[in-house]
């Protein structure tokens, strides 16, 4: 009894191992084509982890398993709102697998499995307990895009995001390794001990960062590590595409608060340099490039490397200020994202993939509603009030602001004005040009009712933005005191 | 407040909750409803704004009906409300022109009408939230805001060129407002953490350079929005493509928001820099006066004459604030007043003959009087006013200004007059090929006169503006208290050491 309740912490991890397993016995027997049940399954065991994840909460910062695993507030509000992200994508990506025969339990599984890895991704106090999360998250996103197999582009992006990202956590492990080498320990909080107070191998353990910022930019899409972005978001299965593009940046989000913030707050003016180049980078490269894009989803993928180098400039701020504002950037881009590939998956049906720019044409004149919702989410995108993605840049800029990045923050804002003209072409081929088909839009009632609420939230939350404000900014402030 | 009822908040809400109340009714087959509801909603906006004029203290130039509630308390944002001499007016103004542009658009607009009307009303309710804010945040979120109704209103409703027009229109004006935002940060810093505009005002920075860092990064946001030259040119595509209403409150309403921001912030905020690029903001305010007032001069398309013709008055509203005495600055406010009613009165005029004849090149027209005298007669009152004849609006404020000038220095006063006669030479020249002669074509003989529905527009808008010319102590006393403040806070070095 006693073992069992010192494992609570981690009740929400262990349950929701036990029910991938058992979703993973059940869906053999089940021969029904539609899955509604392992479906339904799915979804009751991310209702149970929230709730397990809201019951065990506990003031403070526990650790666990030998200092491998930690919970504190930060991870407990990001595991929330992955579990709520890989919902909402599963609702919105149903009927859209299910036309293409892709909705089996081997999808639902590896869905979980992903969301198992984010899970010790965000609760990891370990370089090993992280990379663990890492690779589990890794290994399930390269078997979901090539999850259709018969289309030649899934595979080839398959086998660029798997080849990439095997490199990436190659350059990862040999950063740590360098990290184990120099201050000799792979513990979050040791390492940060001893890098404060110790005396460790200076060069090695610059040397170690750099492949460590290396391979987190890599994972994060940051330029100049970003060429599997546009394709592999281009090639997977649209609903892959947004799997990829949303809960895992909350969980990149958390990988680089422990390694960099928890492990290597020390080093920050090593590590802020790197990310600030990164990020520089990221913005120009990703806003520029986008603009050129007639595909929407290479489109979004540049957006979201504009959008990775927004949440850096955050944390290369290097202040409490800074954290919370990247966590709520990453938090209201995980939800533009959902938004955003949602609508297109909606506007697809059978056969007809929307992914060209023109396939949103006229689309006001289709649907008011639905146009007006991707109004919100390209305005909020774009950063342009009362939306909340205003905010979300807000934030940031002003954390560099404080910090005293002015150039920086000058830099970003033009760049994000460029960036702003792709957004508002969407508007534009929605609200100001004559639609190219006039097929009536069939649309399932539970992703019209989710797309609604989407778009509306991005509204909403914009007008009153104050208390998801306040959650990002207290539940990082929590974590970092020890 | 008054009866204890958030006059400001109503100004703002009220016109905004009509607007999503019109989209409501859907689509085109409830077109009737949409205008009636839109129409109440208007003249409701109009109507609980009136208190704001009866019941202003004008003896003081402190905020009146000031409203304050938290809202976003991590960065210690507010929702505060409050409006002085200056804002009051141009929150009356902006009011008054919503329901005169839901009559103007009530039967030419027929695609998608409850889209239409219910951009106007939101625009109008976050335009009002522009003038009424105090906190710098609340201001700067209308103030982007309002940014995407006109978008859509261009857009989906303009001419043929509307895209490239609409999506300048945006970019250009997006591109100041950013700049502005990282100096509203900038001051939040430097002022321990405030966004109160009133904070900034009594807030002494760093350098010279800071402020007139500060000022350029304001100066970007405002004078596009003004347009000052050489920023201008989004305004006559913008004008030309968008549809009547549009246009109307593009002129009367959007470019005062530019001539506002000067003075709620570059101004006051920083003073000392504002003294040392004054040489710069006048002589770009001559250039706008004089050079786009020639440019005028030759534009064939009706409504790009009327276009540079509110840069060219834009020019004096800009030169106006910059020579830094009550005479300028109260002859700008008034003159940017009168320019609301004058231009809006001009664009719905064009808007008449372009809904019947579906052209706006002068040479496609001609003897317009002959079928039109009703019609004829108003645009000849609004054609004065815009050249500045006393006795109408357009007198009072371009007067004033050349006083102020004159004092400040005689050859601005001399350049800035100049206006007076290009003013009218573009105007009229215009007036008489369009209206007087022989009946040019078909088209024009085939016009008919004004219907009762534009002729009460009309008739409202000759009386503000014969009144305002005639009598302009009413608009004029309301300022008194808040100009002199304003000047006091110009006068006041605010530098360190």
């Amino acid at each position: 009894m006693n073992l069992l309740s010192s494992l609570s912490p981690a009740y929400a991890e262990i349950f929701l191992l036990v029910m991938v397993s058992a979703i993973l016995i059940v869906d053999l027997f089940i021969v029904n084509y539609t899955k509604t049940l392992t479906y339904l399954l799915v979804q009751i065991s991310l209702l149970g982890c929230s709730l397990i994840t809201v019951a065990t909460h506990e003031d403070g910062i526990v650790h666990m398993f030998h200092h491998m695993f930690v919970d504190d507030l930060m991870s407990d509000v990001l595991k929330l709102l992955t579990y709520l992200s890989v919902s909402m994508m599963l609702v919105y990506s149903r009927s859209y697998l299910m036309a293409r025969g892709l909705f089996t339990g081997e999808f639902l599984a590896l869905v979980l499995f992903a969301t198992l890895g984010m899970m010790v991704m965000i609760s990891a106090s370990n370089f090993l307990s992280l990379y663990l999360g890492l690779e589990l998250l890794a290994l399930s996103l390269y078997a979901l895009v090539a999850l259709q197999r018969d289309s030649a582009i899934a595979t080839e992006s398959a086998m660029k995001y798997f080849i990439l990202g095997a490199m990436a956590s190659g350059f990862l492990l040999y950063g740590m390794s360098m990290l184990y080498g120099a201050t000799g320990s792979l513990d979050v909080n040791n390492v940060a001990d001893v890098i404060r107070h110790g005396t460790p191998n200076k060069p090695l353990l610059v040397f170690g960062l750099a492949f460590v910022v290396a391979g987190l930019a890599f994972k994060l899409g940051a330029v100049p590590f970003h060429m599997w972005v546009p394709d592999v978001y281009h090639g997977a299965p649209t609903a892959m595409t947004m799997f990829i593009g949303s809960a895992p940046k909350l969980a990149a989000f958390a990988f680089v608060m422990r390694i960099l913030v928890e492990a290597m707050q020390p080093l920050m003016v090593d590590w802020s340099g790197m990310l600030m180049i990164l990020a520089v980078l990221s913005m120009a490269v990703g806003n520029i490039t986008a603009i050129a894009q007639t595909n929407i989803k290479r489109m979004f993928a540049y957006s979201t490397i504009a959008h990775m180098g927004f949440m850096l400039v955050g944390i290369l701020s290097g202040t409490i200020e800074g954290y919370g504002s990247a966590m709520f950037y990453a938090v209201v881009y995980v939800l533009m994202s959902l938004g955003g590939f949602g609508m297109i998956m909606l506007l697809s049906r059978e056969g007809f993939e929307a992914d060209t720019l023109n396939d949103f044409k006229g689309l006001n004149q289709r649907s008011p509603w639905l146009a007006f919702m991707m109004l919100l989410l390209m305005f909020s995108m774009a950063g342009v009030p009362p939306t909340v993605g205003f905010y979300a840049k807000f934030s940031v800029l002003n954390a560099a602001v404080q910090a005293g990045h002015l150039p920086l923050v000058v830099m970003a804002v033009l760049f994000s004005l460029i960036g702003a003209f792709y957004y508002l072409r969407i508007v534009k081929l929605m609200y100001f040009d004559a639609p190219e088909s006039h097929e009536k839009l069939y649309i399932q009632p539970d992703s019209s009712l989710l797309i609604s609420i989407n778009g509306l939230a991005v509204l909403i939350l914009g007008i009153l933005p104050n208390t998801l404000m306040s959650v990002c900014a207290v539940s990082v402030q929590q974590s970092l005191l020890h | 407040m008054i009866f204890g009822y958030p006059l400001l908040s109503a100004a703002i809400w009220l016109p905004i909750l009509f607007g999503l109340l019109v989209l409501a009714t859907g689509n085109d087959r409830n077109a009737r409803m949409a205008r009636i509801i839109a129409l109440v909603g208007a003249v409701l906006g109009f109507l609980v704004t009136i208190p704001l004029y009866t019941g202003f203290d004008r003896m003081t130039s402190d905020m009146q009906f000031v409203e304050m509630k938290d809202w976003i308390v991590r960065f210690n944002i507010h929702y505060h409300l409050g409006v002085d001499g200056i804002s009051v007016l141009f929150v009356l103004l902006n009011s008054f022109f919503t329901p005169l542009v839901v009559i103007a658009g009530w039967q030419v607009i027929e695609k998608r009408v409850a889209q239409y009307m219910a951009a106007f009303l939101i625009m109008s309710g976050l335009v009002n939230g522009v003038f009424v804010a105090l906190d710098a945040m609340l201001f700067y979120v209308f103030w982007e805001a309002m940014l995407i109704p006109m978008f859509i209103i261009i857009g989906v409703w303009g001419g043929p060129n509307r895209v490239y027009a609409a999506l300048k229109f945006f970019l250009y004006t997006l591109l100041g407002s950013l700049l502005m935002l990282v100096a509203l940060l900038y001051l939040y810093h430097k002022s321990g953490g405030s966004f109160e505009i009133l904070d900034f005002h009594h807030m002494a920075m760093p350098s010279l350079t800071a402020q007139i860092l500060v000022f350029i990064a304001f100066f970007m946001a405002f004078s596009v929005k003004v347009p000052m030259f050489p920023v201008h040119t989004w305004l006559p595509d913008a004008h030309v493509e968008a549809p009547t209403g549009g246009s109307v409150v593009l002129a009367a309403i959007m470019l005062k928001v530019g001539a506002y921001g000067f003075i709620r912030f570059s101004m006051p905020i920083t003073p000392d820099a504002s003294h040392y690029l004054a040489p710069v903001m006048i002589a770009l305010s001559l250039i706008a006066v004089v050079y786009i007032g020639l440019v005028a001069l030759t534009q064939a398309d009706m409504k790009k004459l009327v276009a540079y013709s509110s840069i060219s008055h834009m020019g004096f509203v800009t030169l106006g604030f910059f020579i830094f005495n009550a005479y300028g600055m109260e002859g700008a406010l008034l003159q940017m007043i009168s320019h609301g009613f004058i231009s809006g009165a001009l664009f719905l005029c064009i808007g008449v003959l372009y809904d019947r004849v579906h052209s706006r090149q002068i040479v496609d027209y001609g003897g317009v009087a002959n079928k039109m005298p009703v019609f004829a007669a108003f645009f000849m009152l609004f054609a004065m006013a815009n050249s500045g004849l006393p006795g109408t609006s357009g007198f009072v404020g371009e007067f004033m200004v050349i006083m102020g000038a004159v004092k400040a220095n005689f050859w601005f006063a001399f350049a800035a007059a100049s206006t007076l006669i290009f003013g009218a030479a573009y105007t009229l020249w215009m007036y008489k090929r369009v209206i007087f002669g022989a009946v040019a074509n078909d088209h024009v003989a085939h016009l008919r006169d004004i219907g009762s529905r534009e002729k009460l527009v009309f008739v409202i808008l000759a009386i503000t503006v014969l009144g305002m010319g005639l009598y302009p102590l009413p608009f004029a006393d309301i300022m008194h208290a808040s100009v002199n403040d304003l000047l006091v806070h110009l006068a006041t070095p605010k530098v360190l050491n």
